[in-house]
Formats: structure tokens, sequence, C-alpha cells
């Protein structure tokens, strides 16, 4: 087996970016910062150097305009790849990707397509507050025409993206801040993760446990200290959220009796409530226990990290939300939840990871 | 009717603006104790047209500011211990905790509001010349723009919705030549900013924005048009801002702009330039600027402790005022 190389997940959007815009030279990227000198968290960088400011195009503050002038673009043959350092920023082209990019394929009998991507990065921590850090992804994975993917992890998120700038199609990749930061072995080299829908990351048969992006990671942890106690969670990634394809997860609640959605953003109207409704749908009989989801609390994210402490779920909330779903006496977890409790206690709840220092 | 200091000396200025300055400065150099968990935007270099155009406004007139918008708090007599506060994550903080340092407001001083996305302010403030012409006052709304805000079509929509209804607004321009660390020529063609208020029919008028005189002294009449019922302007001020777009910390070595190019900006520094000719005027001397200094740091460690021993908001009131 091959040496494992392992990159982050910035690291890999940028490896994927460079793979892809090598093999097509029709790919253009468009944005603002995309060519500066951090280079949107490093997931630009270098790109500008290699292929020049006429593929690497830094963006006037004018989202809806360049958004349009990309879908144009697209009809046209060429392959625009838009990046936004934040999901609020992308708030101002919902008209061009809704009523354009969603609809021209539609509209014209199949004759024009829309092969664009756009990624767009959901903050969290160091104070972003609210107009910086939302996870709107339900807003994007409700229109028809669009391709939604969150990736999570490193392979699969350079996989996704040369997908998605192969794919004929819109696709809005929503990328969590913090997922950056997670590393895992990328193999070197073009390849491609289809865009088709979620995938078990871990076997277990107690309970089914699926999570967007960011809530993967902490729904794997919760994992490894269910089984702990004895829970085998079978863990899934939602990773594709448009198109629609639930089989995996009704299949597994078929299993397990159990479901627990974590969502990365609001818990209701989220992404979960479209799969639990799929699953009462489609395996209601198999359910033993009603279904739990888990989100954002009803309120828009407060700067202060005072006001934070209840706001994101975390591998402990996923613990608990397990252990009273699949009904375990509270003694069998107590060691091991307590042992992460005191781990994750080391670093501050408004930052990534130990190196961080602000302010973004 | 409400005070105004529309006829603030140059002295006033001055102290206002090494007033911001220095708390500006305070606030980057304790950054580094990672206490104060926001973002934060400082706009060191740009006080002149903070100062200047808040010189012209009284408490009843709004301002709506942006990302950066400090100095246009102060500027505007905003509550420091409530700024402070703010930044810190602390209950007292003017929005409680729940902003952060990109969304300072004041009711009482009339700092509307001020918001991190980009020209999203700029309608706002139209809405605010809007609701004071519907009830009849004389009272003007300012909305401070960046040079990159201009580049979104929410900026054109709004000088032609406020030249079209002469609504008593300021457009005020406060061009610092950067969007983060892209330069202007790689996101606008070359034009006097000037001409973007011709399309629209609207005065426009600019100014050196490191002369806080100058600065004063466009506004005045930008204001005395708007409350005479002539509508809006948009004022041009070119300035310079001196660290990182966002942060604490000097970063001309990372490639975007020379050091020349900074240390020309320095060269011509608002304060200093204020003090200058002040103390060639004899109206300032070293005794002066030592007890002025003085008084200015001592009510800035007394907001420092205020805001760094305030408690911090209850979990339990993350859920409330989603609704009024
Ligand atoms: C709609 C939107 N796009 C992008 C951003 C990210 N952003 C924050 S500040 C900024 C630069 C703004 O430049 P300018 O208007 O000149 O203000 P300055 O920072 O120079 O004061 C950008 C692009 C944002 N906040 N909102
Ligand atoms: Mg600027």
């Amino acid at each position: 087996m091959a040496e494992a190389r392992i990159l982050n997940v910035a690291e890999a959007l940028r490896e994927a970016t460079d793979v892809a815009m090598e093999h097509d030279p029709r790919i253009f990227v468009m944005g603002e910062g995309v060519s500066d000198p951090k280079a949107i968290f490093g997931t630009t960088a270098g790109l500008a150097e290699r292929y020049g400011a006429a593929r690497v195009m830094e963006m006037p503050i004018a989202e809806n305009g360049f958004t349009g002038v990309a879908i144009g673009a697209a009809i046209m043959g060429r392959r625009p790849l838009i990046v936004h350092q934040r999901v609020d920023f992308a708030l101002l082209s919902l008209e061009q990707l809704f009523n354009n990019a969603a609809k021209t394929c539609y509209v014209t009998g199949g004759h024009h397509t829309v092969p664009l991507v756009v990624r767009m990065i959901v903050g969290r921590g160091w104070g972003q507050g609210p107009a910086h850090s939302q996870s709107l992804e339900p807003l994007f994975a409700m229109i028809p025409g669009l391709k939604v993917v969150m990736p999570t992890t490193a392979r699969e998120a350079k996989g996704q993206l040369i997908a998605a700038l192969e794919d004929p199609n819109p696709v809005i990749m929503i990328e969590h801040r913090w997922v950056h930061y997670a590393t895992g072995h990328v193999p070197a080299g073009r390849y491609t993760v289809p865009l088709d829908g979620p995938r078990r990351v871990r076997e277990g048969g107690d309970v089914t446990i699926v999570a967007t992006s960011y809530m993967l990671l902490e729904a794997l942890r919760a994992a490894e200290t269910l089984e702990k106690a004895g829970i085998s969670a079978d863990v899934i990634d939602m990773a594709v959220l448009r198109p629609f394809a639930p089989e995996p997860i009704v299949d597994s609640v078929r299993r397990t009796g159990r479901l627990l959605f974590i969502d990365t953003g609001f818990r209701q109207f989220g992404i979960g409530a479209e799969v639990v409704a799929t699953v009462v749908e489609q395996a209601f009989g198999s359910l033993v226990t009603p279904p739990v989801r888990l989100g954002l609390p009803e309120h828009p994210t407060p700067s202060s990290r005072a006001l934070l402490t209840d706001f994101y779920p975390t591998a402990l909330s996923i613990i608990d939300a397990a252990a009273a779903l699949t009904g375990i006496e509270p003694a069998r977890i107590a060691a091991p939840r307590a042992a992460l409790a005191a781990e994750l206690a080391k670093l501050p709840v408004d930052v990534p990871h130990p190196t961080f220092r602000g302010p973004f | 009717m409400t005070t105004s200091r529309a006829g603030a000396d140059l002295p006033d200025l001055y102290r206002a603006m090494r007033r911001i300055r220095m708390i500006e400065e305070a606030v980057a150099v304790r950054y580094a104790e990672q206490e104060m968990r926001c973002p934060v935007h400082l706009s060191i270099g740009q006080e002149a047209v903070a100062v200047g155009v808040c010189a012209g406004m009284r408490p009843d007139d709004q301002l709506v500011s942006t990302h950066r918008c400090h100095a246009h708090y102060l500027a505007k007599n905003g509550d420091l211990k409530a700024m402070l506060a703010e930044i810190y994550g602390k209950a007292a903080g003017c929005c409680g905790g729940r902003g952060g340092s990109m969304h300072l407001t004041d009711s009482t001083a009339g700092v509307l509001l001020s918001l991190p996305i980009v020209a999203s302010s700029i309608p706002i403030a139209v809405g605010a010349a809007l609701a004071i012409r519907q009830e009849g006052r004389d009272a003007v709304a300012a909305t401070f723009m960046g040079d990159g805000s201009i580049e979104e079509g929410v900026f054109h929509e709004s000088m032609n919705f406020a030249a079209l209804m002469r609504l008593p607004v300021l457009f005020i321009l406060e061009n610092n030549l950067y969007s983060c660390y892209t330069g202007l020529k790689d996101r606008q063609p070359r034009r006097p900013f000037v001409d973007l208020a011709r399309g629209y029919g609207m005065p426009a008028e600019a100014a050196d924005g490191n002369d806080v005189e100058a600065v004063r002294e466009a506004a005045r009449r930008a204001i005395a048009r708007a409350r005479a019922g002539d509508g809006p302007t948009l004022l041009v001020f070119d300035t310079y801002r001196w660290r990182e777009h966002c942060g604490p910390n000097y970063d001309n070595d990372i490639g975007y702009r020379t050091e020349a190019e900074f240390l020309d900006w320095k060269e011509r520094c608002p304060v200093e330039q204020a003090h200058r000719r002040l103390v060639a005027a004899g109206r300032h001397d070293e005794a002066a600027e030592a007890a002025m200094t003085a008084a200015i740091q001592a009510e800035i460690n007394e907001a420092f402790a205020f805001a760094k021993t305030a408690p911090f908001p209850s979990p339990e009131t993350a859920r409330s005022h989603v609704y009024g």
C-alpha cells in the first residue's frame, strides 16, 4: 500500500482545484480574496501564480453581479468556480442562483446547462456573531436544479470538488470552517467522489446517527465513546443533500430501529427534518422509538462565547441523545463520557484548533 | 433643539481624534491577551473622516456604519464602556454581547446600527432618512461606506432612491484604497468617485480625508443642504488604514501593499497634522498635550477595567429578543 498522504480539508480543496484546472482549461476561479495573500483560508493558495489572473480572477464586492456573470459564462460552456468566504456573503447572490443557475436547464428543455460550482464557508467561533456564522444549507437544498454537497473528510472533499467541477449542473459546496482543519489521507492526482448521496462512515447495529459536515466529526467522537459503553452506532455522513438519496439511511434504520440526526444548521426546518420525515414515511414499522434531531436553537448566533455554551451540539449532547434513544442505564456511559468531557474542556468553546489565535 | 458640535473648533477635533487613536491603540495592544474574542477592524489612520463628519452632526442625526465602525461610533459620542464591553462579550456591551465589534450601536448618541455585511448598511441610512422626512424633522442620516461597498448593487439602488426622493442623507465614501488585501485598481475602473453622484443627479464633493478641517467643512455643507430639504450628497474622502484589515497587527510585509506606501500615508497622519497645525498657531503645547493625553488615558483605563471585570451575559439570555 502506498504511503499515506496526510492533508487537511483546506489543502485537499486546494489540490482538487489545481488538479481540475490543469485537466480542464475552461475552469476559472472567481471570488473576493481568491488571489490575495490569505487565499480563502489557503484553499486557493498558489493558483493565481500558477494559472494567472485570467483564470484566478479577483472580484469586486459584487456577489449577485459576478454570480450572474459566472452563470452567463457557464451557459456558454465555460466552467466557473466561485468562492465566498462566508455563506452569509453568498446570500446576496441567491436571485441569480435560484432563478437562473437552478432553472436554465429545465426551462430550456435541457438545451442549456449551467456547469457552475459555488463554494461557501460556514464561520464559527472567535465571536463571528450573527452575520458571519450562518449554516443555511436547507435554503439551497430545497431548490431543484441545484446540487448541494457538504464535505467533511479530506479525501471526500477533494474527490467531491473535482466531481463538482466536472458536473454539467450547478453545484453548491458548503464547507464548515472547522472542517478545514480535519486531516486525513488524500490520494494524489485526479479522482472523483460521486455526488450521489450519503455514505456510511462507521458500522454499528444499535442506533443510526446521521450528520452533516462538522457535526459528523462530533458524531464520530460520540460514537467512539458510545462504543466503550457497549453501544454500536451506524454513523452516516449526509455528504450530499441534493440530489436527496435517503436509501442508505432508511436501510440503516431498518436494521437499528433508531435514528438520531445532527444538523450543522438550525434544527427546525433543517436537513434532519427532511430525513426524519422520509424515514417515517418509508420505515415507520422499523422504528422502535421516535427519531431525535439535534441542531442549532431558534435564535441567531450571538458573538459572546458566554452565550454559546448551549448553542452548538457537541459529542457530549450527541452521546446523551443516543443514550436516551437506546435506553441504556446512565451508569454504563458515565465513565467514558466523563473522560471525553475532560478532554473537550481543554479547548475553549470558540476555537477550532489548539493553534488558533484569532481573529479569523 | 439638541446640541450640536457643528461649531467644533480644531482643538476639539484634535482631541476627539487623539482619543479615538489612543482607544484603538489600546485595543490593539490588549488584543493579544485573547480576551477580546471577536474580529476587530481598526480605523487607525482614518480618524479624520469620522471626526470631521460627526462634528456637524447632532445626537438626533442618525449614523449607520460598517464592520469598521469603532471610530464612527466614538466620533458620534457612542459610549466607550459599552463599546469595550461589547468587544469583551459582556452583558454591559452595547448589544449585550450578541453582536461583537462589528455591530456597534448607541441610540442616545444617534448611532443607529453598524452592520458587517458590506454595503448592507447603505439603504438602512436611506430608510432612516425616510423616517426623518415622514416625521417632519430636520435631522439627517449618514452612511459611512468603504471604497469596496460601492461595488455592490445596493449602493447604486440607494443612491438612486435617495436622489429621487431628495432624502436628507450623507453618503460618505471613505476610500482607504483597499478591500481587505485587494487594491482599488484590481476592483474598479479609474474614474473620479464624485462622478458616481453625477449619474444620479446628486451633488458630490471630495476633500482630503486626512485633513479633519477639510472633512468638517465638506460635511457641514452637505448637512446644511440635507437639513434645508435639498437632498442627499456624496462625500468622498481619501484616507488610509494603517493596520491589517482585521486584527491588531501591521501587515505591510505580506505582499499586497508596500511599506513605502504605508510610510507615505503615515507621514500624513490625520492626528499629527491637526496637532502640528494647533502648535503652529500657538493654540497647543507640550503641557496641554500631556494633560489631555493623561485625561484620555485615565478614561481608557477605567473603561477597560470596567469591560474586563463586567459580568458575562448568562447563557439563558441567548434565547431572548428574537422577537420584539
Ligand atoms: C457582502 C459581503 N461580501 C464580502 C464581505 C467580506 N468583507 C468584509 S470587509 C470587506 C472589505 C470591505 O472593503 P471596504 O468597503 O473598502 O471597507 P474597509 O474594510 O476598507 O474599511 C470584505 C470584502 C462582507 N462582509 N460582505
Ligand atoms: Mg476600503
